[in-house]
């Protein structure tokens, strides 16, 4: 194996951002390659700049190289100008540490975390020297593996990945690794040994060993076609995050990335039970790190990276139960002597959260951001993001008597039942923060911002229709129209192009894999960047394959369908996620789980798991967090464990 | 009186590609590491107090960066004397990442000019693609004999013609820096002015000629100059040996 480098350096004279290419990060790690190794590369399919910070490449990098048998490096797609200049040099995709060509690795591993990163997957392998398709691919060519939210249906990349893995990677990349390394030493020419091997490890899903059928148009079923592949994949779930205080060596880029601080893990899951949030949904339960933990991290992360600011990250982060007691730590130099700024990068809206985002945020005070998501209250019960107006106005309020200038709030439009009174309502919402906010200045800001929703595997609103670019397009004129001249008041939006590709990609079936396909072969990398999304490409290919929009976005799924992902689990029972779906569409909320009893979502009960938290009293009142009595049901119907035992 | 501390770096090897921005991070992170009692600016954003000099190109290399660093002004026990200095620049060296090194370190008196205004000079290696030892000795007599030497560049949106000649001091074929063997880079040695406006080794090395191409380029001596006497602002020191310290980089890199 020997270094691309010298190959490399002359190209980077000529490349916008050459740093990206350089490696060399504190922390990077490069291996020496034992013989008897398993080598793996985890690739991030995005620029340098939005891959580096992943924390959970990062925590499977640190593993693969603590252990004996393993060593592990990294790669990220190469911008467009790179990649050019790469294929007329002949160079192929490198690792950053060693320089060392993808294809020397035994495993290429990719971290999924947006939809719209396919194309790239393609690109990558491609651009390593390899075939993109699995059928296409022989045993001495790398196996590709792939992990993150995305595997959650993972069906439109399954003729391009050999094996996904579902859920926590913590210990399972432990697993893999033996299984490849016995292979490998065992000299087997047979890449299908290797696979079937893989297949019974928990929580990793080998699509070539299942059949899709399909009968009258539809998917009829997708069953194993080897004894060793489980009917139905289940996810794999790391019990207690105490045990597992990664990274330790976070990576310090020698160039800009985003989220460029210290970022330390405070829990994992989340259980408030937002319909429409694929990743609350998929990691379930709730995981906190213990308090002592929480801070040893960010004292060694601070003293070891030179790091001034860090961020506690989750789902939630405000519901944290040792959340003012970290803080507290932090600003009172408990966790090192320089002083640091702590960042939450989700708040919850009330206004405790305004009070501690306040103290914590030191000088820095430019904006707030909140996310009510839906325009009115009955939206808003629809989706289980219960904040009130009156919690919203409050939290608007305090943050610009504690001297924010700018609050931003997030909407989704497109959702189930939407009416025009919904999105209206997100202009009547925000035009009434600007006023809060003329309370305490003259010119206060405030922005919302607005994106097309799109459905997604493993969540109860898997069964949605979603929004057709026209109709997005309209309700964002609606919503252009009902801004205008509101001063202080500015509309951002998302391109409802870029929404149905993703949807596409979110729900599509093994057939989008020829789409993803053709789309990458026209030129079609990068999706996610505005510059390069190009929706024609898309159109283009879907017609081509006898396939739209209509059917796979835009179409509301039958209770009684079979669904592309059915096959896998996040630890949702189908029949919770569907009778959830029935109570949002008559707007009944449900509580958090965490601090009311459970209503047997199945990730806790069938996984022989249960939450792990400090404290299981609800903060500031209500299991929802925001001030109300949900107990009473009169402002928010409830439903608890015993109704929804009746199936 | 602000207390200073001027610091003299080397930038060798792949970090070459990081920007004088990104350079500007790693300090700030490196001296939070070394606990220095770094001096903050007030306002909204404090940020540490560091003045670095003239920006180097993405992609150079160079033998001599400055950097003043201001301290806290108050009575803490701070590194006085070269022992403790030494220390301070293997420390910081450490928290710095492979290929910026430290060099030299010294206090430098509250009221001295900062490096952007003293520094006029700088001497700069530059290896050169695209031609023969000969053609390029050719097209330096040409360009070193012309009145003007036009340049075009934007600014704020806008195209200028520039001259690029008042900028050039010297310029000259040399051999490699480090080795003579034949077959060997053509390498050009420059001394380029910094005032009032300087030119970039690119801009320098394209006006040669069209097929002239820049390769490395490597600033070796930035320069203070008063009454025909010039002097660096610190000369390499610590025992360390500036050409040694790049010697070791080209076979490790
Ligand atoms: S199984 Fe029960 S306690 Fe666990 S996440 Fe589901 S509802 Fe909550």
């Amino acid at each position: 194996m020997r270094s691309l480098w010298p190959r490399v350096e002359p190209l980077l004279d000529g490349v916008s951002k050459p740093a990206r290419y350089i490696g060399g990060e504190f922390g990077a790690i490069a291996s020496v390659h034992g013989p008897g190794q398993v080598a793996w590369l985890l690739v991030y399919p995005d620029t340098y700049e939005i891959g580096l910070p992943n924390q959970g490449l990062q925590i499977l990098y640190e593993l693969l190289n603590e252990r004996a048998d393993s060593v592990a490096e990294r790669a990220y797609a190469p911008w467009v100008d790179m990649e050019a200049a790469m294929r007329a040099a002949g160079v192929p995709l490198f690792s950053l540490e060693n320089h060392l060509s993808a294809a020397d690795f035994d495993v290429i591993a990719f971290n999924l975390s947006a939809e719209l990163v396919y194309t790239n997957v393609l690109n990558l392998l491609d651009l390593a020297g390899l075939a993109v398709r699995t059928a296409d691919r022989h045993s001495g060519h790398p196996l590709v593996l792939a992990g993150g939210h995305c595997t959650f249906n993972p069906e439109p990349l399954a003729d391009f990945v050999d094996a996904f893995v579902l859920g926590d990677g913590e210990e399972v990349v432990g697993e893999i690794t033996e299984v490849v390394g016995t292979w490998r030493s065992g000299g087997s020419e047979d890449r299908g040994e290797v696979l079937e091997a893989l297949a019974s490890v928990a929580g990793v899903y080998v699509p070539s060993l299942y059949r899709v059928s399909r009968a009258d148009g539809a998917l009829a079923e997708v069953v194993p076609v080897s004894p060793v592949a489980p009917p139905r994949v289940e996810k794999r779930t790391v019990a207690d995050l105490a045990a597992w205080p990664y990274p330790k060596r976070q990576l310090v880029p020698l160039t800009e990335v985003v989220h460029d601080r210290l970022n330390v893990e405070v829990f994992r899951g989340c259980t408030r039970g937002c319909r429409f949030c694929q990743a609350g949904m998929i990691t379930r339960p709730v995981r906190e790190r213990p308090e002592h933990q929480v801070q040893e991290m960010i004292q060694a992360g601070l003293a070891r990276t030179g790091y001034d600011e860090v961020a506690l990250t989750s789902l939630s982060t405000a519901d944290f139960s040792s959340i003012e007691e970290t803080v507290r730590a932090v600003m009172s130099g408990a966790c090192g002597d320089q002083p640091v700024s702590v960042s939450l990068p989700s708040l919850r809206v009330d206004a405790f959260t305004v009070g501690t985002a306040t103290e914590i945020a030191r000088a820095r005070r430019t904006g707030l951001t909140f996310a009510p998501e839906g325009g009115t209250w009955r939206m808003r019960r629809v989706i289980n993001k219960l904040i009130t107006e009156d919690d919203l106005y409050g939290a608007v309020d305090a943050a610009f008597a504690n001297g924010w200038r700018r609050v931003k709030l997030y909407f989704l439009i497109g959702l189930p039942t939407e009416r025009d009174e919904d999105v209206l309502g997100i202009a009547e919402l925000a035009r009434r923060c600007v006023e809060v906010g003329r309370r305490h200045h003259r010119s206060p800001t405030v922005v919302a911002s607005v994106g097309g929703f799109v459905p997604k595997a493993q969540t109860p609103f898997q069964w949605s229709a979603q929004d057709t670019v026209a109709e997005l397009a309209r309700k964002i004129h609606l919503l252009k129209d009902a801004c205008r001249g509101v001063r202080g008041l500015t509309l951002r939006w998302h391109d409802p192009e870029a929404s149905a590709v993703e949807g596409l990609a979110s729900r599509g079936d093994r057939r989008l894999g020829a789409v993803i396909e053709r789309v990458w072969r026209a030129g079609g990398t990068f999706q996610e960047w505005s510059e390069c999304f190009d929706l024609a490409k898309w159109e283009a290919a879907l017609d081509a394959e006898g396939l739209s929009f209509d059917e796979v976005v835009h179409r509301p799924r039958a209770g009684d369908e079979v669904l592309a992902w059915d096959h896998l689990s996040a630890g949702l029972h189908r029949d919770f996620l569907w009778s959830d779906w029935q109570d949002a569409l008559s707007a009944v909320a449900v509580e958090d789980c965490r601090w009311t009893p459970c209503y047997d979502c199945g990730a806790c009960t069938d996984a022989g798991l249960e939450h792990v938290v400090a404290s299981n009293v609800a903060p500031a009142g209500g299991s929802q967090g925001t001030g109300q009595d949900l107990s009473r049901g009169d402002r928010v119907p409830v439903r608890f464990v015993s109704s929804i035992g009746v199936r | 009186m602000a207390d200073r501390l001027r610091i003299r770096f080397v930038k060798l090897g792949k970090v070459r590609f990081t920007s004088h921005r990104d350079v500007a991070r790693m300090w700030e992170r490196a001296l939070r590491r070394s606990g220095l009692p770094v001096a903050s600016s007030n306002g909204f954003n404090p940020r540490p107090l560091l003045a670095f000099g003239l920006a180097l190109p993405t992609g150079a290399e160079s033998l001599a960066e400055y950097l003043d660093v201001t301290l806290v002004p108050v009575e803490v026990s701070r590194p006085e004397n070269p022992d403790e200095l030494g220390c301070l620049a293997a420390t910081l060296s450490e928290a710095l990442p492979e290929g910026i090194d430290v060099v030299a370190l010294s206090r430098v008196a509250g009221g001295a000019d900062s490096l952007q205004q003293e520094v006029t000079l700088c001497s700069w290696d530059l290896e050169v693609r695209g031609v023969t030892a000969s053609e390029l000795a050719r097209s330096v007599e040409r360009l070193l004999d012309a009145p003007s030497v036009s340049v075009r560049r934007e600014r704020k949106g806008r195209i200028f013609d520039d001259d690029l000649r008042p900028a050039v001091r010297s310029l000259a074929v040399s051999h490699h820096p480090e080795e003579s063997s034949c077959g060997a880079p053509t390498w050009l040695r420059a001394e380029l002015t910094t005032r009032p406006r300087g030119v970039r080794p690119r801009e320098l090395v394209e006006a040669l000629g069209a097929d002239v191409m820049l390769g490395r380029a490597r600033r070796t001596q930035q320069w203070i100059e008063h009454g025909g006497e010039r002097w660096e602002p610190l000369s390499a020191g610590l025992g360390l040996d500036v050409a040694m310290a790049a010697h070791a980089w080209e076979r490790a890199s």
